[in-house]
């Protein structure tokens, strides 16, 4: 038997963990990439020069004491300076979050407000029509591709209906698709797990019971389904959200949204490191803090979890 | 535990399920269904093999000429495009069936590579348990703990796009599927009695793991590497749009996609004939994984 303390702390210790692991592989792999020194430097630039400048970055220190300082800046906040905005990387990066937390949480929210009301309605009338067509729809959903999804929108609704402008970021307009194409993975999966969670507990015999006690559908659905087919569903919620996280690079990149995921990849363009070292550890950060919230509302929602 | 009664070690180690009417037919529904999505998969092998045969034009000739024409029986000169040519006057069909060949090759290569090393991995972890199996799954939560598109963009972009690396990256992608249902397989099977039986009998454990386990987990590892053929072949497309994968000239998907954007309101097939025909693959494959599920291995409905 454990307490909700224990249970927590052993969460927490997983998180960190996986942190620790995220940073080392950013760090191999920035290692990997070779000297960064000339390019900070024009290329006409003296030896000494170059031999000053990787003194300062504390390059010509042996890698294990690099290992070290690395993971204290990390602990900081400190990921370098930006080689194209000529500013700390962490505060380009801050300054690029908002547009992609507008994005992201316009795009759960919609896949969540569509998604949980047909699976439910899906299981209510199963082998409807509305069941079949909207499975069949969730199962083409979780297979295509975001990026193509992302331009039929464009070529469909924008350009040939005229609904919605092609890409930027400005009025609420803009969000419509980008969001779409953003929550069309996670609606898919939210609806179909919402299905059959509402389904399993359907067949429970406390929902025999309560039938049988002559308790309207309604109340049925509302009283007693809701509340225990909840754990399941919150659980793809909160994980879908996260993946929500990777799906961002795609879907910023396709509507020219001024968001991380389109910095990331511009970044990589400019080959300025530190800013793609900082977005993925970021995105990484709010992947374990965001799985880790959906393990402690499982312990709020049921308490068994706890003792397990 | 070692058990001293010798017993014979049954073929397969999960009791048989209950069979229902029911559930026999929509098994033969799924075997028929599985069959159809594996000889699409036969098929698009057989075009990516017999391209040169196929295609009707050199998918890299550019003709200026006759840039961005429309699907037509006959174009601007005379000669036939049926899914119309690109920005450079290339023909969409010929580059189409070429791109078939990036789809695949990446597609299995990254299977085979994701599924040795998290094959491996998931048994060993199973079989030996303790420290071993700690490690291998604290590394495999912290792959799953972040999206995997941002690292592999990351490597790519330090060690530049290039057919090899493309591979590496998609297949290691890929292996903690593999290594978190085999693991848990081989648990279940380690305790059974037939494995305590041979170790009783004096069987290595080496032979237990190759003779015993492996056939065991077998069914499941298929199930995950079709499910893994669709992933794999959509993250090549992904990467190859972002500009991070095969590189132009060499016609693929993802790539095409890329292209035709820019002309997606004069030339929309450009774009979207790659799109579709990337769509419907990922839709078969994947749908074959979960048909060949349901016959080989109901217990995985949950993976």
């Amino acid at each position: 038997m454990r307490g909700f303390l224990p249970f927590l702390g052993h969460r927490l210790f997983r998180a960190l963990i996986a942190l620790w692991l995220v940073s080392t592989v950013v760090f191999v792999v920035m290692r990997l990439s070779g000297d960064p020194v000339p390019l900070l430097l024009p290329p006409d630039a003296p030896h000494s020069e170059i031999l000053r400048v990787r003194a300062e970055l504390g390059l010509d220190r042996p890698l294990p004491t690099q290992y070290g300082v690395f993971l204290g800046n990390v602990a900081r906040g400190d990921f370098g300076r930006s080689i194209h905005f000529r500013e700390p990387a962490f505060r380009v990066v801050l300054g690029y979050l908002p547009a992609t937390f507008e994005l992201g949480l316009t795009a759960f929210g919609l896949a969540v407000v569509i998604a949980v009301p047909i699976g439910l309605l899906s299981a209510m009338r199963r082998n409807s029509f509305l069941d079949h067509a909207s499975m069949g729809l969730a199962l083409v959903g979780q297979s295509a591709p975001t990026f193509f999804l992302g331009i039929l929108f464009i070529l469909l609704l924008s350009l040939k209906a005229g609904l919605f402008p092609t890409s930027g970021r400005g009025d609420w307009t803009h969000l419509v698709l980008p969001a779409l194409t953003l929550g069309a993975f996670s609606m898919a999966s939210i609806a179909r797990l919402t299905r059959s969670a509402i389904l399993e507990v359907l067949r429970a015999d406390y929902i025999r019971t309560a039938r049988a006690k002559g308790l309207s559908e309604l109340l049925v659905v509302a009283k007693h389904t809701l509340k225990n087919a909840a754990i399941p569903i919150v659980t793809i919620t909160g994980l879908q959200f996260g993946t929500l996280l990777g799906g961002a690079v795609v879907t910023e990149t396709v509507f020219s949204w001024p968001g991380i995921g389109r910095l990331a990849i511009q970044s990589i363009y400019n080959r300025d490191y530190p800013v793609v070292q900082c977005t993925v550890f970021l995105s990484a950060a709010m992947f374990v803090v965001i799985n880790f919230l959906v393990d402690v509302s499982y312990g709020l929602l049921d308490p068994r979890i706890r003792s397990h | 535990m070692g058990s001293s009664i010798p017993v014979f070690a049954p073929t397969d180690a999960r009791p048989l399920p209950a069979v229902s009417a029911r559930s026999f037919a929509r098994g033969r529904r799924a075997a028929w269904l599985a069959l159809a999505g594996m000889v699409f998969v036969v098929l698009l092998g057989v075009v990516a093999v017999a391209a040169p045969a196929l295609a009707p034009y050199d998918p890299v000739r550019q003709s200026l000429r006759t840039r961005l024409a429309a699907p037509a029986l006959t174009g601007p000169d005379g000669q036939g495009h049926l899914l119309g040519t690109d920005h450079l006057g290339r023909d969409v069909l010929s580059r189409l069936i070429y791109g078939s060949r990036v789809s695949l090759v990446v597609g299995f290569a990254a299977v085979v590579m994701g599924g040795l090393v998290g094959g491996t991995l998931g048994l060993l972890a199973g079989f030996r348990g303790g420290w071993v199996d700690n490690v291998i799954m604290t590394i495999a939560d912290a792959q799953l703990a972040f999206p995997f598109i941002l690292l592999a963009i990351g490597i790519i972009a330090v060690l530049g796009p290039s057919f090899p690396t493309l591979i590496v990256v998609v297949g290691l992608s890929g292996w903690v599927a593999y290594a978190r249902v085999l693991r848990s397989q081989v648990l279940v099977l380690r305790s059974r009695e037939f494995v305590d039986a041979i170790r009783g009998l004096g069987g290595s454990a080496g032979r237990i793991l190759l003779r015993h386990v492996v056939p065991n987990v077998m069914s499941s590892f298929v199930v995950i590497a079709t499910l893994e053929l669709a992933r794999a072949i959509v993250l090549e497309a992904t990467l190859s749009f972002l500009g991070l994968g095969i590189q132009p000239p060499t016609p693929s998907w993802g790539g095409m996609i890329h292209e035709g954007r820019e002309y997606l309101d004069t030339a929309w097939w450009i774009s979207t004939t790659p799109g579709i025909i990337l769509m419907v693959t990922s839709f078969v494959v994947s749908r074959t994984g979960d048909w060949l599920r349901d016959i080989l291995d109901p217990t995985l409905r949950g993976e």
